[in-house]
């Protein structure tokens, strides 16, 4: 069987694909309508489609991970997993480019160009210092709030994901030499401090908002925070979510020392989630 | 066990593909399998189908325009709805007909001409079309709502699309799904390309088209996310309060303009180079002579490529912008012509002392290089600062583009179909109305469009309903070939669906010159499924 598409499993028809359009349909309208006040429809469409999206992640991720469990992917299935998944972490580092480009740009064009000659008639006195409300927020009402310190929480939450890169290492090299308590132990780990980093950063929220006065309506400052840890975070969930599955599949059993990609996609998502982080830390929280 | 499969022995992969077949609960008879299908084939199809509706649907919105500027004054719309036609043409133009239809072909030819089964992941293969359908349903609900479609133009620049209704939320959230398609279809395209070749297939032997499609999918992976992060600021902007575009916030407007414009430059790459790639296997077909410099060619397009990163400042030069900035980016661009330039250069060349035929591809080819090349050089004027800050949002623009993507992206696909129809039917179009199909385009594409140049010139604003008299002549002109060259395009249609119904049958190599793959190794109409045994490429 050297010829190349030789024992490629390619899937059979499958309704899942149908299914999950269906879900971003609903989601799509019911997101439209929801932003727009248009109730109860946009709430009842937004759940319909989520609902549907959940029964497709759990149809089609099943499905794959029993094809997987069965044999089906030889060596040429695993290269396609492997080049998709480094594509598909390449288009996530390109979302996150956007939202870092708004901050540089913010920060280094717009805001000094408010406080220069040209607009000095129209935002008389704007000083133009980072962190800011904009210069509408300052010259019109008394609106002021107090930037996220980052040797707090957010240093915190760096040790936690970082540990967490490393305990996620420690199972891999588990799985490897099939230490099956030892992977689960470590996936433990860091799931436990993914979802730990979580809290602590909905704490940080809470905070934010209760006494910093910190808010996403604070200006091109608070857009930028809240919308690229925002962000941030929401992919964090989602990579605890996917460990806590290989959790589960581990201790059922699944993956072998020399075929466990659907571990290591996870694991490549965590890292990339990691790096990110250490982007925002340092230019959300540090050099303010 | 890998052999060489030649059109004479059917039965070959007879036998080899009913493997397949035992999980196909659905025969290639029974149509509703097009909601489950996993074959690329099919869906390859279904997104030709998709397009050539949208293209329909984007063509009549087109007409409606050049009915409205028929004359001066108000006639058919309201400036309003005036807006939402030219902002939702552009868009159902670029991702509901051009970049569907070159997907579409990359579905149907990349596995046949690298040798492979099928695409790397045909589930999501078949979500990525589906993923367009409730895009499409949301982009044309839009219409129908209060405040009615987004009317902000394509590029949906604030403040304009802060100030929309639910239709502009509408189009945001089908740009956002119609994105997500794009980016798993380019995934599963470069992941075919890379990891699913033949045995001997190396990269540099793999067709031309394959070759525009590895970077037309890599160029999409690198900026449809960047457009999902600049419309999710304008939805956090519209609804959640943030300020990235709000200079009372300390945001800026013309921040989206940059965001939106570093996507927007690779995006018309995307629409152009696939059809490159068509050019380059049809142009060497028709000369019956090996495509001239095939390796500059793919060092020509992957630098084409990397340069349409760093020029999109020119789509703002009138907006402020140092002069150092205005300076990077003219020259930057004007580099591009380089590389644009070889290509240019090696289609002839492999035309020189050809032997010639001039059968309805060729036609649409040879088109495509004049045409193209003149909407290249348009564009070669455009980039020049001072004379753009003159031309900037005139008919000029309007021309330049159409120019482009019209005999570009458009005559490169039409020449696809007639190329490939054989192939993909088993069943021969009518070459005498293809003929007609391309001289009436031909001509009736140069009555509607290069008037617009004078207009330009002249001053004429684009994107607005009514206009001063005296560009009233030129814009009767170019309305009446805009209406010939819409209706000639049904000659397109009947043309396929009459090919399909009762063309004579086509040989396994229509084409004698034609040497890739599917026409060396496959019968036409090509079966099923195709090399489940890959050949072994010399």
């Amino acid at each position: 069987m050297s010829a190349a598409t030789s024992g490629y499993y390619f899937a059979p028809p499958s309704k899942w694909p149908v299914v999950g359009s269906t879900a971003l349909l609903f989601m799509g309208a019911g997101g439209a309508m929801t932003m727009n006040q248009i109730q109860p429809f946009g709430w009842a469409s937004l759940a319909i489609g989520f609902s549907i999206l959940v029964y497709m992640l759990f149809g089609w991720f099943g499905q794959v991970i029993r094809e997987s469990e069965s044999g089906l992917y030889n060596d040429q299935v695993d290269g396609s997993f492997r080049w998709s998944m480094s594509w598909f972490i390449f288009s996530e580092v390109m979302f996150f480019a956007a939202f870092f480009g708004a901050l540089y740009y913010a920060r280094v064009f717009s805001v000094p160009w408010l406080a220069d000659q040209d607009n000095a008639l129209l935002w008389e006195g704007y000083s133009a210092v980072w962190p800011t409300v904009g210069p509408y927020l300052e010259k019109n009402t008394a609106y002021d709030f107090t930037a996220m310190g980052p040797w707090g929480v957010p240093l915190l939450n760096t040790i936690l994901l970082l540990s967490s890169g490393v305990t996620l290492t420690w199972a891999h090299h588990a799985l490897k030499a099939g230490h099956r308590g030892q992977l689960v132990a470590g996936l433990f780990a860091t799931v436990a401090l993914g979802f730990t980093f979580l809290g602590f950063q909905i704490y940080e929220y809470v905070h934010a908002y209760s006494e910093l006065n910190l808010k996403l309506t604070s200006g091109v400052f608070g857009s930028t925070f809240f919308m690229l840890t925002g962000f941030h975070g929401f992919h964090v969930t989602l990579g605890a979510i996917m460990l806590t599955v290989i959790l589960f599949r581990c201790m059922k059993g699944h993956f072998k020392p020399n075929h466990h990609f659907g571990f290591e996609a996870v694991a490549w998502y965590w890292h990339f989630v990691d790096v990110v982080w250490l982007g925002l830390f340092l230019f959300v929280y540090v050099f303010v | 066990m890998s052999t060489a499969i030649t059109p004479t022995h059917d039965h070959a992969y007879q036998g080899a593909h009913d493997a397949r077949d035992h999980h196909d609960d659905h025969g290639p008879g029974n149509w509703t399998r097009i909601f489950t299908t996993t074959n690329h084939k099919d869906i390859g199809s279904m997104y030709l189908w998709f397009s050539l509706f949208m293209f329909f649907v984007g063509g009549s919105m087109a007409l409606l325009i050049r009915a409205e500027l028929f004359q001066p004054g108000l006639q058919f719309v309201q400036p309003e709805v005036f807006n939402s036609l030219t902002t939702v043409h552009a868009l159902i133009m670029i991702f509901g007909a051009v970049m569907p239809a070159f997907t579409g072909f990359a579905n149907w030819l990349i596995p046949m001409q690298i040798g492979a089964a099928d695409m790397a992941f045909p589930r999501m293969n078949n979500w990525s079309f589906w993923l367009m359908i409730p895009a499409a349903i949301l982009l044309f609900a839009s219409f129908f709502v209060p405040g009615g479609a987004a009317a902000s133009g394509w590029t949906l620049y604030p403040p304009l699309s802060i100030q929309g209704g639910i239709g502009l939320d509408m189009t945001i959230l089908a740009i956002h799904i119609l994105g997500a398609s794009s980016i798993m279809g380019s995934i599963n395209i470069i992941t075919t390309l890379l990891n699913m070749r033949a045995p001997g297939m190396t990269l540099m032997k793999m067709p031309m088209f394959c070759w525009t499609w590895l970077i037309t999918a890599y160029l999409m992976i690198a900026v449809m996310p960047v457009l999902a992060g600049a419309i999710t600021m304008l939805l956090t902007d519209r609804h959640f309060g943030t300020s990235f575009f709000n200079a009372a916030g300390g945001g800026d407007p013309t921040m989206f303009m940059h965001i939106f414009w570093f996507f927007g430059h690779p995006e018309v790459y995307i629409l152009i180079l696939p059809a490159f790639g068509i050019v380059s296997q049809i142009i060497p077909t028709f000369a019956r002579k090996p495509l001239f410099g095939y390796a500059s060619m793919v060092y020509a397009t992957a630098s084409i490529a990397m340069l349409s990163f760093i020029v999109w400042g020119h789509h703002m030069f009138t907006v402020g912008m140092p002069a150092a900035g205005q300076l990077f980016f003219m020259y930057a661009t004007m580099l591009i012509a380089v590389p644009t330039g070889v290509k240019i250069f090696n289609w002839i060349a492999t035309m020189w002392r050809g032997s010639l035929s001039f059968e309805t591809p060729m036609l649409f080819c040879i088109g495509f290089l004049c045409m193209f090349t003149l909407g290249g050089f348009s564009g070669l004027v455009l980039a020049i600062v001072p004379v753009d800050i003159t031309l900037h949002n005139t008919y000029y623009v309007v021309a330049h583009f159409h120019y482009v993507l019209f005999p570009g992206a458009i005559w490169g696909l039409m020449a696809g179909v007639y190329f490939w129809l054989p192939k993909f039917t088993g069943r021969m179009y009518n070459e005498t109305l293809g003929k007609w199909h391309f001289w009436l385009s031909a001509i009736s594409f140069n009555i509607t469009f290069f008037p617009q140049h004078f207009l330009g010139l002249a001053g004429m604003p684009r994107r607005i309903p009514d206009y001063a008299l005296q560009f009233a002549e030129w814009n009767m002109v170019s309305s009446i070939g805009a209406f010939i060259l819409g209706f000639s395009q049904l000659l397109f249609v009947w043309n396929v669906v009459s090919c399909i119904r009762s063309g004579e049958k086509a040989k396994a190599k229509q084409w004698e010159g034609a040497d890739s793959l599917e026409w060396t190794h496959l019968p036409s109409p090509v079966p099923y499924h195709t090399f489940e045994i890959a050949p072994v490429i010399k």
